[in-house]
């Protein structure tokens, strides 16, 4: 009797402990936040299989955590790669002028990058440099631009 | 009382140790305001807690393969957390969600500093007397200190 009520404390301590992680996953301002709380929620999991196999002596379940310990750290590692490449713009719901100045940004890179997969480009030695040089200088001076402005708003929506 | 009933207790004792202590730790990412408060309060239920909940299980199963099993897990787990925690805390940093002042130490910050107000000559220069002593470590093999730097090997001692 004392063990089944020591055992269904664990169990409740441990769901109430998960309950409230997820509650964190959900709020969590950013991912790494969520990645801190699906860290938890896994050694939440971990604990329940333990205890479920304590209880019931099922020595079968020991493998799945292991497998649950593995599987634990690729996820927030992934996770957290991926969040080191997400900039400040891509973190909220672009307004629809933001979004026109992030395509011209890629537009403009994308023309930056056309003459050298263009074998026919420089056959001349004096007319296509005469030609492209401007249209470069354009492309890199409205990239910047647009660069500087889009860090603007970020700094002005952060704050 | 028997041992067997000594170590069924010890086992409870640590299965509820364990799971409260991951109840506690789980009230404390939810409550923490900082990233880095909540990776500390995340690395509990993580390592200690599961360490005690193992103990725990192998006290209550006592078979010598699940505790050698348990054992690994205990094992992996040491071995993965610091690395999704260096993971997340790095990510944290380099996109600015970890605020400088909050910290007692922050030597990254420091570092980064110093790093920025290094004129580009300094730093070629630092480069240059970092790839002599390399050349000079290994001398019989050169080119595989950098291999990815055309220019440093072809001026280096063995590099022609």
């Amino acid at each position: 009797m004392t063990a089944t009520l020591v055992f269904a404390y664990c169990l409740v301590a441990i769901g109430v402990a998960a309950l409230v992680a997820i509650v964190r996953m959900e709020k969590g301002p950013t991912m790494l936040d969520r990645v801190v709380a699906l860290d938890v929620v896994t050694a939440a999991v971990l604990g329940a299989v333990a205890l479920i196999s304590a209880r019931s002596g099922r020595t079968d379940l020991v493998p799945v955590l292991v497998v649950l310990a593995i599987v634990g750290f690729v996820g927030s590692v992934t996770i957290a790669r991926f969040a080191a490449v997400e900039a400040p713009e891509e973190a909220r719901i672009l307004t629809k002028e933001e979004l026109a100045e992030v395509l011209a940004r890629e537009h403009a890179l994308s023309d930056e990058d056309a003459p050298v997969h263009d074998p026919d480009a420089d056959d001349g030695p004096d007319g296509p440099d005469g030609q492209d040089r401007p249209d470069a200088d354009d492309d890199e001076a409205e990239a910047r631009s647009l660069d500087a402005r889009l860090d603007g708003d970020a700094q002005e929506g952060g704050r | 009382m028997s041992l067997t009933d000594i170590a069924d207790i010890a086992g409870m004792v640590l299965l509820v140790l364990g799971s409260t202590l991951t109840l506690v730790a789980a009230i404390a990412v939810l409550r923490f305001q900082d990233l880095l408060s909540r990776m500390h309060a995340a690395t509990k239920p993580q390592v200690l807690g599961l360490t005690l909940m193992m103990a725990g299980l192998a006290l209550s199963v006592r078979n010598p393969v699940v505790v050698w099993t348990l054992v690994l897990v205990v094992a992996f787990q040491l071995i993965t957390a610091p690395i999704s925690a260096h993971m997340v805390g790095r990510a944290g940093y380099r996109t600015g969600k970890v605020n400088s002042e909050a910290l007692v130490v922050d030597e990254l910050t420091q570092d980064l500093e110093a790093s920025e107000n290094l004129s580009d000559e300094e730093v070629e220069r630092r480069i240059a007397v970092l790839d002599r002593d390399l050349a000079r470590s290994d001398g019989a093999r050169p080119d595989d200190g950098r291999p990815h730097d055309g220019r440093h090997d072809a001026t280096g001692p063995g590099g022609l």
